[in-house]
């Protein structure tokens, strides 16, 4: 918003007379307000239409809170605080919608990792007890949760070859915790 | 769209009335400091002896100072409750009253025996005193807030400890009614520390409590 002394000069006097009911002096005051008013959101916004939205909220405002304005203060002053103040509060809501819920989804859905270290260091030393290939690729599949067809291509070996070997280390690991006998 | 909203806008322009930033704050006020009487009167009750205080020097500089505060933060506050109002001067003139009722303590401390130094400062009430305040503040604040709802306020914090200077000053105003103490340095301290409370307190609520 431009406080050009003329600028002032022009727009007081249509605001006192708005003041005192001068309907005429008013609408030329809320067309002259409502350009400057673009012109400034529309440089410290991107999206047009929340640009518009600001102007007509913030006409509304100087409607509504006429009654604040100071005859004895810049009238430009007056206006540019009503403008900044609906831009912070454009700025704040947005913030509030965009980033808060994606926040709280995050908490809310988040895996409860309470008790995970203890059994990570349980499965560690079962997956210990077989041999190294087939310990490895269940620790991609299964625990760090790479895909059959991941874990193939990280180790060079056909995804079949892959499926295999997780299922047979599984087989001889359930063999073993669950006292020996092979049922399955 | 705009076009459409200015000629509705001056279509249903009336004439601004007068003074309206004082009249809507003060209603506010007046609503508040009621609420915060009647409760000082449900919950502590005026002093005993408050016919006979009001012949003495003391119920009055109570009085006084808390009035001034009221005073120079209604001041504060219809400043801030305008677009782009500034706290500087009026904070610096509280400041300057605090200063003063500071000095009449140190005065009356002294002038009057080192061995009374320990009642003038702390009476019978000291930790109590500015948890009464700060608690009849709320009423008033909340009255406050709501008259600087339909206001203007753009700078919320500072609108928010204007009003609790307000609220604070006017709970103090109050409690000076129920208070027995007798010192100038128990006033300056405590009555002081209870307003600059509701102050705090008024700024931090004030960033969203003042939202428009």
């Amino acid at each position: 918003m431009t406080t050009a002394p003329d600028t002032e000069a022009r727009l007081k006097p249509l605001m006192l007379a708005a003041l005192a009911g001068d309907k005429a002096a008013y609408r030329a005051l809320l067309g002259d307000l409502g350009a400057h008013l673009k012109r400034y959101f529309a440089r410290r916004l991107s999206n047009p239409a929340a640009a518009d939205d600001l102007v007509q909220d913030t006409l509304l405002a100087i409607h509504t809170r006429r009654d604040t304005y100071d005859p004895a203060q810049p009238f430009t002053a007056w206006v540019h605080a009503i403008a900044r103040y609906k831009l912070i509060d454009h700025f704040r809501r947005l913030k509030l919608r965009t980033t808060l819920p994606l926040e709280d989804d995050a908490a809310l859905f988040a895996p409860d990792e309470t008790g995970n270290a203890t059994d990570r260091h349980d499965v560690e030393a079962a997956l210990g007890t077989l041999p190294d290939r087939p310990a490895d690729l269940i620790r991609q599949v299964k625990l760090e949760g790479a895909s059959i067809a991941e874990a193939a291509q990280r180790t060079g070996m056909s995804e079949s070859a892959v499926k295999v070997a997780i299922h047979r280390g599984l087989k001889a690991l359930t063999a073993r915790f669950s006292g020996g006998a092979d049922d399955r | 769209m705009t076009d459409d909203l200015i000629d509705r806008l001056a279509g249903e322009l009336k004439p601004a009335p007068k003074r309206a930033v004082s009249r809507k704050l003060g209603m506010g006020v007046v609503a508040g400091a009621l609420l915060a009487a009647i409760a000082m009167l449900a919950w502590l009750g005026l002093r005993p002896d408050l016919a006979e205080a009001m012949f003495g020097m003391m119920f009055w500089w109570k009085f006084l100072y808390t009035a001034a505060f009221v005073g120079l933060a209604f001041w504060a506050a219809t400043r801030l409750a305008r677009p782009g109002g500034s706290l500087r001067n009026p904070m610096m003139a509280l400041f300057a009253l605090i200063v003063i009722a500071g000095a009449g303590g140190i005065a009356q401390l002294l002038i009057m025996p080192p061995e009374m130094s320990r009642l003038l400062v702390m009476g019978g009430s000291a930790l109590v005193c500015p948890f009464y305040i700060v608690a009849l503040s709320i009423p008033v604040y909340a009255a406050t807030a709501l008259a600087m709802r339909r206001l203007a306020p753009t700078n919320l914090p500072a609108a928010g400890l204007a009003a609790g200077l307000l609220a604070g000053g006017t709970a103090a105003w109050v409690y000076a009614f129920h208070c027995t103490e007798n010192g100038m340095p128990f006033l300056a301290i405590w009555y002081t520390t209870g307003i600059l409370i509701s102050a705090i307190a008024g700024a931090i609520v004030g960033r969203w409590a003042l939202r428009w």
